[in-house]
């Protein structure tokens, strides 16, 4: 008999040095919902903040603008152009924000992670339990958002629906990359660096106006922005306008992803197995 | 042979600005990633919002006629100092009393906890003076500014700010465990007050029944000021109306701040 539940590897896989992983990732996983079962005002205050973004501009923005051009051409009214793609930027802060500062602190500060590879868990089973978290949190918060698109009477198609998978995975990629970047951060004053990467790709990824506002040069920039796939991708689902250059939208957040996850448990292994 | 006392007692605003020469000696070492936040990143939201957003603005009645990024731009500068304001009255405050000490060790010298504060106080004014004006100034080649007003909005946008940093200041000086506190002020305060103060939309544009939460926040009487300091159109009565608001937050603020310092710091 056993208290822990082992994993069915072999004594040969568990005692060799790599140990990258154990199988165990859904462990960090619980530990993060226990965790925040006590933190829920923060919990709440996320779904609170892209809630207000979009009350904001049905009443006030969307007043001033009136209609917007649509992704197939077709006029619609501007909080409609809006609110796919603040669920797309909210779906990036978020998954920012959880893995890089509260990365850093456990990182850094708590030392979680050096307790837990302590035990049998290896750094990659660190990487993918907190990316893992992190989308599920995204998630949590996309359907919230969903809801109240609905509410509001954004939602006129059913492909709209796939916006919460598109939501996942735009917060699968940002996790997986800023956590990467949160292993090479080495003191508070840097997250700066983190802001000016953030705030300039939430402003100017065409969140709150049409790509044609540039001028032609700036535009081929905007459009290596990670952050203007996933919104293009989100805006076209919502009015169900689906071509095959989708496919492309969502190949670059997917090998985003696969980089970041590569990046972290390299990074991982190398600072803490030491 | 006997040590005689130098009797010698460090005069109030002395002391005061003993902290801020402590503060100025760490800024010179890590200027360049705050002027980062205070200075460029209203900035890229005047592009974003003022000139990219503001493209797709008519001008109307709502922004009184005037093109959007002539409208917008003395209001960021204002909601920016807040959030700077706020930002440096949380944590830095919480650290002084708790991570780094620098509070209680200053007290144990001459200085007091009334000093410690008004060293504070006057540093974030110094900060949001500067923040303002890189802003005020960056944005004068992108047509921001209709006139020279906007030297007295970076003035405004400086009340604004230690209107806010003030009670912020004594919250922070009753908190122990950080916990969720300051999380809690930024997302459920400042982050509706940026929304819904006037910054980007006029408040006419709320509903009459949540428009009171408006005329409470600081945010939109620093907006009205640094608006009517620009564009025209301020009357002295409401003028002087928004100038007592905010200098009646700060002085409660610093009030409560100054009674929390000395609960804290004399043992």
């Amino acid at each position: 008999m056993t208290v822990l539940d082992t994993p069915r590897r072999g004594l040969l896989l568990r005692v060799l040095p790599p140990g990258l992983y154990a199988g165990r990732a859904s462990k960090i996983i619980e530990r993060s919902v226990l965790a925040y079962s006590r933190m829920w005002l923060v919990f709440a205050s996320g779904v609170l903040e892209p809630l207000l973004y979009l009350v904001a501009f049905q009443i006030g923005f969307g007043r001033l603008v009136g209609e917007a051009t649509g992704p197939g051409g077709a006029p619609m009214s501007y909080v409609a152009f809006v609110a796919p793609a603040l669920l797309a930027s909210s779906a990036m802060n978020g998954a920012i924000f959880d893995s890089t500062f509260n990365v850093f602190f456990k990182f850094r500060y708590a030392k979680t992670y050096d307790a837990m590879l302590a035990t049998p868990i290896g750094p990659l089973d660190i990487a993918i339990g907190e990316i893992s978290w992190a989308v599920l949190r995204g998630g949590l918060y996309s359907v919230a958002f969903f809801v109240v698109m609905a509410a509001m009477g954004l939602v006129t198609t059913p492909w709209a629906l796939l916006l919460i998978p598109a939501a996942v995975l735009i917060a699968f990629a940002f996790a997986a990359v800023g956590m990467t970047c949160a292993t090479f951060l080495r003191s508070t004053s840097q997250f700066d660096y983190i802001n000016l990467v953030v705030v300039p790709l939430f402003l100017f990824s065409t969140t709150f106006y049409p790509l044609s506002v540039y001028p032609e040069a700036l535009r081929i920039v905007v459009q290596c922005s990670p952050l203007y796939h996933g919104i293009q991708l989100m805006r076209e689902l919502s009015v169900g306008a689906l071509h095959p250059g989708m496919l492309g939208h969502v190949a670059y957040l997917v090998a985003l992803a696969a980089l970041g996850i590569w990046g972290t448990a390299r990074r991982l292994s190398g600072l803490l197995l030491r | 042979m006997s040590v005689s006392p130098t009797g010698r007692v460090v005069p109030a605003w002395h002391g005061a600005w003993l902290r801020v020469e402590g503060y100025w000696t760490w800024y010179r070492r890590y200027w360049k990633s705050n002027l980062y936040s205070t200075g460029l990143q209203p900035l890229l939201f005047l592009l974003a919002m003022g000139l990219g957003f503001g493209s797709q603005v008519q001008a109307g009645p709502a922004t009184g006629g005037l093109s959007y990024v002539h409208y917008i731009a003395p209001a960021l500068l204002v909601s920016a100092a807040l959030q700077n304001a706020v930002g440096e009255s949380t944590y830095p405050v919480l650290s002084g009393f708790k991570w780094q000490k620098d509070y209680l060790a200053v007290t144990a010298t001459p200085v007091t906890p009334g000093q410690v504060l008004g060293g504070h106080l006057i540093w974030v004014t110094l900060r949001l003076l500067l923040a303002g004006t890189v802003y005020a100034v960056i944005a004068v080649p992108f047509g921001a500014w209709l006139n020279a007003g906007a030297v007295l909005v970076v003035l405004v946008g400086a009340a604004t700010g230690l209107a806010c940093a003030a009670p912020v200041t004594a919250l922070a000086a009753t908190t122990y465990d950080e916990g969720v506190r300051f999380n809690g002020v930024f997302r459920f305060v400042v982050m509706p007050m940026t929304l819904f103060a006037g910054t980007f939309f006029p408040i006419e544009q709320i509903p009459l029944a949540l428009r009171w939460l408006a005329w409470i926040s600081p945010l939109w009487h620093g907006n009205e000021l640094a608006r009517g300091v620009t564009l025209g159109g301020l009357d002295p009565l409401p003028a002087l109306g928004h100038l007592a608001f905010l200098g009646a937050l700060f002085a409660a603020g610093t009030a409560l701040a100054h009674r929390y310092f000395y609960r804290r710091l004399v043992v």
